[in-house]
């Protein structure tokens, strides 16, 4: 009888003891290997751009990316806010080029794998993006014809290699673009049609070979993903691959109770869609309705997938044909940013309304209504410890 | 003192019991206890019984985030194929008030009742509704399929 009752109390003790370990449902178990980076598939070719994988067009791009040269000024590139050592962002709440811009910019790691580019998706194709801040007076403000004559001069023989013969460039102005000064404009409807069609290829492939060179930025492993490894293999995790308790906890409420899956989902932590998540907008700034706005700039935007410049196929262009065109959730709808390094680079949000993770998770505890539009998010009950949970979690997202 | 001790005892065995019967239910019940799904039927009588309607995935298995093509099959109750049907396409989230991602469009007739469906993308797991509402010359009818990722 006494054995009995200390086999019983010996179960009792190793039942106790069992529960501090973590356990995952299978369900968990799934949903935390999808996020893993090992699940990231491989870069899917880019028909639009037939340089997208040309090494040469990416060594190119690469140049050009780090080239204050494509500015007005000469003092302005996609790396002045891009930073190399900085996940490739500036840790400014909003960008500054020439001017200072209405929102934050944005990491660049696994970039290429998204199917709209900027906070509002305003673009559909890395390489009409990269178009974008050239001519934008507050980036790199300088203007089409101008980025033409600069690539003959400085890179003409290596455009060439690349791209095929530059156009004849006599009787092309100095400083002319449909987007830029008055004056700029004037001269850019005084050039021809073919002109002007000649001019838009010498810029679109600016846009390629620096598309060619993004496509290799992508996110690197982390503890997380080492978690996640040994999770599914089941092996005794090492080193910094095991978990805090607390960590673990950030873990279950960002798949479980904080829904924070359902949007930062798949190994890069984003669906790639657009949601109203009820951010307040930042004080000074003019009013800014995300998505909604972004359908008809895209739609009329000459480097869009439906427009001339496009290699390959108009079969590549189903995300900008079944767009979501008008429905009210578009309203004040930002893109899903990664989460992948994210506790390394405050502030967050499209215009850096947050400066660290304690207050992003406020924010969606409280989950405040949107200004304008419905927000996605509902109000969670969440202790501080949970609070603290969630972003010990993310941080290991960074490591 | 040996009668405390078998107090203790007998509370430890009580312990190990209660225990032991939690440990039991914990094992047996369903991991994540759902409640019923939604009817994820792939084939259905339209809400006012003018078709049958199916919805299957054009290359057989759903991925997640990626467009993909399904093909919306449309029969009369008498099993003949519907042919120049106007279909209109909408859904989204119940559990999450959101919309499609996309706009789904009827892109092309197959023959047969077959239709194939562009433009669907599942951007997260869960609970999809997409709601079809189908006019030929046999009329007008809605029908509403949930797919569960
Ligand atoms: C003045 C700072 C600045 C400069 C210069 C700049 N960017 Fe950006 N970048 C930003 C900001 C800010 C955003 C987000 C803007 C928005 O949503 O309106 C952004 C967005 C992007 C995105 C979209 C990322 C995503 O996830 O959607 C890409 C890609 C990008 N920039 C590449 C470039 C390239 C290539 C260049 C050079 C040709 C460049 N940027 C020049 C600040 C800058
Ligand atoms: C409905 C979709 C959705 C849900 C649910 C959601 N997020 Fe987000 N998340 C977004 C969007 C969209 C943004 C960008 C919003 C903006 O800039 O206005 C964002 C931004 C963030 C950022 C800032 C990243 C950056 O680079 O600025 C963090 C961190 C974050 N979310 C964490 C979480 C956590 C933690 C949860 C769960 C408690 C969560 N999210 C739930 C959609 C969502």
């Amino acid at each position: 009888m006494r054995r009995l009752f200390r086999f019983l109390a010996l179960t009792v003790i190793v039942l106790l003891a069992g529960c501090g370990k973590p356990d995952f449902s299978d369900a968990e178990k799934k949903t935390i290997a999808s996020l893993s980076l090992n699940t990231l598939p491989p870069l899917k070719p880019d028909t639009t751009n037939r340089f997208a994988d040309v090494p040469a067009a990416a060594a190119l791009g690469s140049t050009l990316f780090f080239d204050v040269g494509l500015s007005r000024d000469g003092t302005v590139s996609c790396s002045t806010c891009h930073k190399i050592d900085r996940q490739f962002q500036d840790d400014l709440p909003q960008a500054v080029g020439v001017g200072r811009t209405n929102r934050r910019t944005m990491p660049l790691a696994g970039v290429a794998r998204d199917p709209w580019f900027f906070w509002d998706g305003r673009r559909d194709s890395l390489w009409a993006q990269a178009l974008t801040p050239l001519e934008n007076p507050l980036e790199q403000a300088g203007n089409r014809t101008a980025y033409a004559h600069y690539m003959k001069a400085r890179f003409g023989e290596r455009y060439e290699r690349i791209f095929g013969p530059l156009p004849d460039f006599s009787g092309i102005p100095l400083n002319a673009s449909p987007l830029g000064t008055d004056t700029e404009k004037a001269a850019w409807n005084a050039m021809s049609g073919a002109q002007r069609d000649a001019i838009n290829g010498v810029y679109a492939n600016i846009g390629k070979a620096i598309a060619a060179f993004e496509r290799s930025i992508e996110p690197g492993p982390t503890r997380f993903d080492r978690f996640a490894l040994d999770l599914a293999t089941g092996a005794e995790p090492k080193g910094d691959a095991v978990f805090s308790r607390e960590e673990i906890l950030g873990l279950k409420l960002f798949i479980g109770k904080g829904n924070c899956v359902t949007c930062h989902n798949g190994p890069r932590f984003t669906d790639n869609g657009f949601h109203n998540t009820g951010v307040p907008p930042a004080a000074d700034l003019p009013p800014d309705r995300g998505r909604v706005d972004a359908v008809a700039q895209v739609e009329a935007d000459p480097f869009n997938c439906f427009g001339a410049y496009r290699d390959g196929e108009a079969s590549a262009c189903g995300e900008l044909r079944f767009m979501v065109k008008d429905a009210p959730e578009l309203v004040r709808a930002y893109k899903t940013p990664s989460l992948r390094g994210a506790a390394a680079r405050p502030p967050y949000m499209h215009a850096g309304q947050f400066s660290s993770l304690d207050e992003v998770v406020a924010h969606y505890a409280k989950a405040a209504p949107s200004v304008e539009g419905t927000s996605e998010i509902h109000p969670l009950r969440l202790s501080d410890r949970e609070r603290a949970a969630l972003v010990a979690f993310l941080k290991t997202l960074a490591e | 003192m040996a009668s405390l001790w078998r107090y203790l005892l007998a509370g430890l065995g009580l312990a190990a019991v209660l225990a032991g019967i939690l440990v039991a239910v914990y094992l047996t019940a369903p991991r994540s206890a759902q409640p019923v799904g939604p009817d994820v039927s792939r084939t259905k009588k339209t809400d006012n019984g003018l078709y049958v309607a199916s919805f299957v995935p054009e290359r057989g298995v759903v991925r997640q985030g990626e467009l993909e093509s399904w093909v919306l099959t449309l029969k009369t109750k008498t099993g003949a194929s519907v042919e120049r049907a106007a279909i209109a396409i909408s859904g989204g989230m119940p559990q999450h008030n959101h919309g499609l991602p996309t706009s789904p469009q009827a892109t092309d007739y197959l023959g047969e009742g077959r239709y194939r469906i562009e433009g669907l993308k599942f951007t997260m797991s869960g609970w999809w509704q997409l709601r079809f509402a189908i006019s030929s010359g046999a009329g007008s009818d809605t029908v509403l399929f949930n797919v569960v990722l």
